[in-house]
């Protein structure tokens, strides 16, 4: 056996032939700070398995360390989950819970889980990708597979009964006439286990407890108001913080005067070189506050503009740059593809920027205890915030602790910690716990947006109308999701980085959104061209199974090609991401230039279906958040300054906006489960602006209008 | 600073607060009545909708003075000894939310919506909570709770009374003589 152990645990291992295939060290700091906060019991860890679920091969001989676990076994029987991932709407609090339930054949109440706390969780790289729930899960699965091992050996030796004899139910071990429960097994012994690398887990068709709708674990606390998301948190002695700000989301601070503020009953101005701001008793007098500073601040001339925006993109591409996608993939000619053509296609689509607009804004709450820093705060990576403190304050990461409530979601947009570090610089300054909580305006512009891009594309056919050539290159909005699922003799596929005005970073289904929009448009605008049924078209192009799969379940659902209403357009787009297949057709009606979406059949496919009610909530959810993208959302911007950055001014989706929408799901029960909560978003912009087309020619750039 | 007397759910405060600070900040800061949430601060959101006399009201730009004399209820404000209101319980029992930034207002605003509008068809429920955002977009398990709720309530008290009482559970007021 190869798995190191702390000497001062007294551990327990459950032994299997084979060994595990990789070192594991225990966070013993961690796992005394457990055991002091749970009392004894039994701490299993478990790490992800080579290759597992996800369907990556991991390299040969290192060890896959970035999804780890804890399942704790208490005195009284209660069984506890550890994770570094965070609850954003996202549901695995109950649907990892569930895991564990199942493991350990005990009711789902008797689980609970500790998440994103990073002095009490394994370390997480962050909650995003969608793989919170095919990744985690069967880690603690494995987890809650080994405990219950060990609690059979221990109830073996304790009962006298041979160990094959014995059943588990509800936390109670059964043999030879007696039982004892799970509780019993652990009291005043504080034991460890190790996950060994092939620990069974258990087939699908025993699952009781995964797979099964159940409530939503603290649901309750939603509906009455109770729960308390970071900005609803208060601590004793806490003072409220704000921001001196430029006006816009740019802007170098030249002079000062904030005796209007100073001069305020209660209120601490807070100045250190740049940084600007100030506390006050209540999170009113902070506003005053603030508003009563009189600062002045440059904005550096000639700033790119909405407008100017994309060739500014372009202007600035360097390939030095890098990222996914930058060195160009080619297989054959297609130069010389497209000088041989029939015919030529070339167009170049523009993505705006657009926000993320989460209804919890940022918020943070910091606490100093000397020089020990405890943040609270809304974020998908709470590992990657507590570095971020740690740079900024000079202080190692094990004084930071940081822990994420429950969070009123994200979507890819709460990847950083500015608000946790200016709550903690504010209550250093004071020495008292400070929240520092974004306004709406603050969130549009000091938040970081989806980033905008330019996407070229240069298409060629052949006589009989087949593609020969397919270029595509990608302006800065990202490399996932360039190359063309469909079969095309001479492809170049590139993603050129470029200086971004405008502060960027992750979002739900990011640069595949973009990637997609381009290239089903122009897949679209070629079938139309060459007097193609578009869903024919691309079945020409098309091998893979899964795909055709979606694409035709969605044609047959909606009726492909007619409407359902006479005067109604109908467009399709289909697509792949993350190991999952859609296709969504799409019914819209046009009222003077006004587009209104009808009806949406989207046909979605992500491996053998683990849940349908959860599948069908968190699809739905991204196709709705997709609606904003394709209808409404984009950000304007001059002078520095964002100019629609309010929810009066930027539109999201509302109530009347959302079509009747039916779902076909497609089951797969023999492939692996994958994350679904981002890819059924990329195909609904190309589906709207397919259908507009019917009515007339639509711009180019996102969202879908008509030219 | 003026004092307001402001009756919430069922109890009177004395706050300390400019006339013109929002309703909002009275709740969440002086009181630590938090489940109005702040989402926009500008009336968009509905994510902090409380009812005032009965209707929905965003309480982000819902001004003290202006509140002064009415019942406010909140969210926290709702369920009876323990007893989820029927709005409430629907909502859980279809989960119509996914974060649950948005459910305490749409909780509320449903209350509102079943007090006028005992059996609202969809279009109904999209025209009212059109003014609620759920970015998470949970529109159609709302409908699906909104409808929920309001068979229910109906089922409590076949025939509304002419004034829209429904058989809800009695929401809590401050008596008139109650106040100082
Ligand atoms: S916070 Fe009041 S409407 Fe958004
Ligand atoms: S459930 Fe997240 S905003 Fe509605």
């Amino acid at each position: 056996m190869t798995a190191r152990h702390d000497e001062t645990f007294e551990v327990e291992r459950y032994e299997l032939s084979s060994p595990p295939t990789w070192r594991f060290a225990l966070e013993r700091r961690t796992f005394l700070a457990i055991f002091a906060t749970v009392g004894s019991g039994l701490l299993v860890a478990a790490t992800q398995a080579r290759g597992q679920e996800s369907g990556r091969t991991g390299s040969q001989g290192s060890a896959p360390t970035d999804v780890k676990a804890w399942v704790h076994v208490s005195e009284d029987g209660r069984i506890t989950g550890y994770t570094g991932k965070t609850e954003i709407g996202q549901n695995i609090r109950t649907s990892l819970a569930q895991a564990i339930a199942d493991e350990l054949h005990v009711p789902l109440d008797r689980v609970s889980l500790v998440m994103a706390d990073t002095d009490l969780v394994p370390f997480d790289q962050g909650t995003f990708g969608s793989l919170s729930t095919p990744r985690m899960a069967p880690v603690l699965a494995r987890a809650a597979a080994t405990a219950r091992e060990m609690l059979l050996d221990r109830a073996a030796a304790q009962l006298g009964a041979p160990r094959a004899s014995l059943t588990c139910d509800a936390g109670q071990i059964t043999g030879g006439g007696r039982n004892v429960g799970f509780g019993d097994l652990v009291k005043g012994r504080q034991l460890t286990g190790v996950v060994p690398a092939d620990a069974p887990l258990m087939p699908r068709s025993a699952w009781k407890v995964r797979g099964t709708p159940a409530p939503k674990v603290d649901g309750r606390r939603f509906v009455t108001g109770e729960h308390r998301y970071t900005p609803d948190l208060t601590r004793p002695g806490m003072l409220h913080g704000r921001m001196l700000r430029p006006p816009g989301y740019t802007g170098t601070l030249t002079t000062v005067d904030d005796s209007g503020a100073r001069g305020m009953d209660g209120v601490t101005v807070v100045r250190d070189g740049t940084f600007a701001g100030v506390v006050a008793s209540s999170a009113r007098l902070a506003r005053r506050a603030a508003s009563a500073i009189k600062a002045e601040w440059t904005v550096p001339d000639g700033l790119p503009t909405a407008t100017t925006l994309y060739d500014h993109l372009k202007a600035t591409a360097s390939t030095a740059a890098g990222g996914r996608g930058s060195t160009p993939t080619q297989t054959g000619d297609p130069a010389k593809a497209r000088t041989a053509a029939a015919r030529t296609f070339a167009a170049t689509y523009r993505i705006p920027y657009i926000a993320h607009v989460p209804l919890e804004p940022r918020a943070a709450v910091a606490e100093w205890e000397g020089d020990r820093l405890t943040v609270w705060t809304g974020t998908q990576r709470p590992f990657g915030v507590r570095s971020e403190l740690a740079t900024a304050f000079r202080i190692p990461e094990d004084r930071v602790r940081v822990i994420v409530p429950d969070t009123g979601s994200a979507y890819g947009g709460k990847h950083t910690g500015e608000q946790a570090v200016e709550a903690a610089r504010l209550a250093k300054a004071v020495n008292r716990p400070v929240k520092v909580v974004y306004s709406r305006p603050e969130e549009f512009s000091f938040g970081y947006l989806r980033p905008a891009g330019v996407i070229e594309i240069a298409a060629a056919v052949d006589a009989e109308g087949r593609l020969t050539a397919w270029e595509f290159d990608n302006w800065n909005s990202g490399g996932a999701g360039l190359a063309t699922p469909y079969d095309v003799p001479n492809v170049r596929t590139q993603f050129h980085a470029a200086e971004s005005p405008l502060r960027q970073g992750s979002y739900r289904g990011l640069a595949s959104t973009a990637n997609h929009h381009a290239r089903e448009m122009h897949m679209d605008a070629i079938a139309r061209a060459l007097g193609v049924d578009a869903v024919e078209y691309r079945l020409r192009h098309l091998t893979n199974d899964r795909m055709r799969a979606v694409l035709q379940a969605a044609a047959r659902g909606a009726g492909w090609p007619k409407p359902s209403v006479d005067g109604r357009g109908l467009g399709i787009a289909c697509g792949t991401d993350k190991g999952s297949y859609i296709a969504t057709a799409a019914e819209v009606s046009r009222t003077d230039n006004v587009l209104k979406v009808e009806r949406l059949v989207v046909a979605y496919e992500c491996g053998a279906i683990v849940n349908p009610d959860g599948l069908r909530h968190q699809v739905e959810g991204a196709i709705i958040q997709g609606l904003g993208g394709a209808l409404f959302e984009a950000i304007t911007f001059a002078n520095g300054a964002i100019t629609n950055g309010n929810m009066a001014k930027y539109r999201v989706p509302r109530f009347k906006d959302v079509p009747s929408i039916e779902l076909l799901l497609l089951d797969r029960p023999d492939l692996p489960s994958v994350g679904a909560g981002e890819t059924p978003i990329v195909c609904v912009a190309p589906a709207i602006g397919s259908a507009a087309r019917t009515f007339g020619a639509v711009a180019d750039a996102l969202p879908v209008r008509f030219a | 600073m003026p004092t307001y007397t402001l009756r919430i759910n069922g109890t009177a405060h004395d706050v300390q607060a400019d006339a013109d600070d929002t309703l909002l900040s009275v709740l969440r800061d002086d009181l630590d009545l938090v489940g109005a949430r702040y989402g926009c601060g500008e009336g968009q959101c509905g994510s902090c909708t409380v009812l005032v006399d009965n209707r929905a009201m965003r309480s982000c730009v819902a001004k003290v003075s202006a509140v002064a004399k009415a019942q406010i209820v909140t969210i926290e404000g709702l369920a009876t000894n323990g007893v989820l209101h029927p709005v409430q319980q629907a909502f859980l029992e279809v989960e119509a939310f996914q974060c649950g930034y948005c459910t305490s207002g749409m909780v509320m605003a449903t209350v509102a919506l079943l007090r006028t509008t005992p059996s609202p068809t969809d279009a109904d429920i999209a025209r009212v909570l059109d003014r609620n955002v759920c970015r998470c977009g949970t529109h159609t398990r709302i409908v699906r709770a909104v409808h929920l709720a309001a068979e229910r309530l109906r089922a409590v008290t076949p025939s509304a009374g002419a004034d829209g009482r429904l058989g809800e559970p009695a929401l809590p007021q401050v008596a008139q003589e109650a106040q100082r």
